[in-house]
């Protein structure tokens, strides 16, 4: 269970995330939607301590993420920023191996190797264990940027926008992991998505943020329609009822 | 194919460590003249200053590197050296030089690390924890420091004795032909000190060179590893300051060369690699201009020269880009 208490980052005098309540559910996909700039991403790296908050407090289970020791919480929650440039010379193996660091410290056990072989046939990454990041492109190296947050075997797996510079073919490969390690691993996936068509097919409970508030949470069902998504992006979006799905308009 | 890399780079680390034995060897025998028993202690009190400069230089380069997440950055060029300058500058200025001259006092030497300690973690811990993260920014707040205290310290230089002038100029400029012999024991203690500290922090580096979002999800306490390294690379320019004088690139020399001969950027290779390429250039450098070609200069003109062409290249070719 995360749970965010009246959080808010202001920079000076502009407040980007703005008294933020929400109870997350533990289990399943979580989709946190919204406009550019309605503090997604701000939420995300507060819940994740990666940005300290200006007010409010977050517990992940029942640590304070802004007082808890950072190892015990890398055991518990994982974290996947959306720009992963590494300048570094590492394999695939050596990446997906840090996630055991919060586990053993950098000294890998054979447990831990499995952990990383699991990790690595998960997102099958085998052929290319042994190569290069820098040999990559950009979706396969975000595939081990995912093994390695998988690898970190964590309760809560955190992701901003985890479908950035993936084609359709590898966008839906890992929304279907992400689905996945939810429904087989029993882990808290929560994304920040730009898709609403995405979040629509995939996410069990979507958070629709506006100006640093939640505008509106709640299941698929209830949340992806025509008016409550027009408003959000303050543009006519219709929404259809496509085999089973339920898929967002908006082109034209 | 792991097995494979780790093969090869043992392979290159054995090369460049028979490299390095052979400069410190060539040092030690060519040319020597007279007795053996005048010449080895002699020339070995050198030798071991020359290699206790490379590994520090070497050291708090690739660490200071992996801490701010960029290739072209070193303590030297951000002026961790000079700041060390005007610290002894000022010390002279205040205490006045101890009457023995060349040996200078046990406390005087652990003042200067210790100011210098302070002073660069206060300024560098406020430099890289704020927002400002742009290469060109930081090399200019750099040169900018660098400047500084070199001025402030010619000018507290000027308001000094003239005998203590001459002493002090001496130190002001790096040279390996007069390497203050009587601090090696304590910069070597300090030295080794540092290097304690280090490794009880080794795991954490890889780590932290995945940066700062990454090593924070991964559980390490940035905040505190950031500035423990800055204090321990403070310490080791200390002592290879005090020792011959600010050397500037030769730090981003060894640090660059030991990339590019590693196959991997974990520190296990990189590190050693570094130690390794920094020994090779100030001892095997010295032996060939001092008894190959029988030079007066010191072998600090000819690491500047190449460093300063590498330090180009490198901003040129990536842009900047860290």
């Amino acid at each position: 269970m995360i749970t965010v208490q009246s959080v808010s980052k202001r920079y000076g005098d502009t407040v980007v995330v703005d008294g933020v309540d929400l109870a997350l559910p533990p289990g399943g996909v979580t989709a946190i939607i919204g406009p550019n700039g309605a503090g997604k991403s701000t939420l995300l790296s507060m819940i994740s301590r990666l940005l300290p908050m200006s007010q409010g407090r977050v517990l992940v289970d029942e640590l304070d993420v802004a007082h808890a020791d950072s190892q015990e919480l890398a055991r518990r929650l994982a974290i996947l920023r959306q720009d992963n440039h590494l300048p570094l010379r590492l394999t695939v193996r050596d990446l997906v191996a840090f996630g055991r660091f919060p586990h053993s410290g950098g000294r890998l056990t054979r447990q831990d190797q499995e952990h990383i072989e699991r990790a690595i046939a998960y997102l099958e990454l085998q052929p290319l264990a042994g190569r290069y990041l820098d040999e990559m492109s950009g979706g396969q190296r975000q595939r081990a940027f995912v093994a390695m947050v998988l690898c970190q075997d964590t309760r809560y797996l955190l992701l901003d926008e985890p479908l950035n510079s993936l084609d359709m073919k590898h966008a839906v490969a890992m929304m279907r992991i992400l689905r996945r390690a939810a429904d087989e691993l029993g882990k808290t996936v929560l994304i920040v998505l730009h898709d609403i068509n995405f979040a629509s097919a995939y996410a069990d409970h979507i958070i629709a943020m506006r100006q640093g508030k939640v505008a509106l949470q709640g299941p698929p069902e209830t949340l992806v329609t025509t008016e409550a998504l027009s408003d959000l992006y303050a543009l006519p979006i219709t929404v259809h009822q496509i085999g089973g799905q339920r898929v967002c308009v908006y082109y034209r | 194919m792991a097995d494979a890399i780790a093969w090869s780079s043992r392979v290159r680390l054995a090369l460049l460590g028979g490299l390095a034995a052979a400069c410190c060897v060539a040092y030690l025998t060519l040319d020597a003249r007279g007795q053996w028993d005048f010449v080895l202690p002699f020339r070995g009190g050198k030798l071991l200053a020359m290699v206790l400069v490379g590994y520090c230089v070497a050291v708090s380069s690739v660490l200071f590197q992996t801490i701010t997440h960029n290739r072209i950055l070193t303590p030297a060029i951000m002026g961790f050296d000079a700041l060390y300058v005007l610290i002894q500058a000022a010390i002279v200025f205040g205490f006045g030089l101890s009457a023995t001259g060349t040996h200078e006092p046990l406390w005087q030497f652990a003042l200067e690390v210790a100011a210098m300690t302070g002073f660069a973690c206060l300024l560098f811990r406020w430099l890289f924890t704020g927002a400002t993260q742009s290469l060109h920014l930081m090399m200019l707040v750099g040169i900018v420091f660098g400047l500084l205290f070199r001025s402030l310290s010619s000018f507290a230089v000027r308001l000094i004795d003239p005998n203590e002038f001459l002493v002090l100029q001496d130190r002001m400029f790096a040279s390996f032909n007069s390497v203050r012999v009587g601090l090696l024991p304590y910069a070597a203690v300090a030295a080794l000190a540092t290097t304690l500290a280090f490794w009880r922090m080794r795991r954490r580096y890889d780590v932290v060179g995945l940066g700062r979002d990454m090593a924070v999800n991964l559980g390490v306490d940035y905040r505190r590893t950031l500035i423990g390294t800055l204090a321990g690379v403070a310490v080791l320019v200390a002592v290879s300051t005090a020792l011959v004088g600010p050397v500037t690139f030769l730090g981003l020399l060894a640090a660059n060369l030991a990339y590019q001969t590693m196959a991997s950027d974990r520190h296990a290779q990189t590190v050693p690699a570094a130690i390794l390429w920094g020994i090779i250039f100030v001892v095997g450098g010295q032996t060939v201009l001092e008894r190959i070609l029988g030079l007066n200069t010191t072998v600090s003109v000819v690491i500047e020269f190449v460093g300063g062409l590498l330090f180009l290249i490198l901003i040129l070719r990536k842009g900047g880009r860290p």
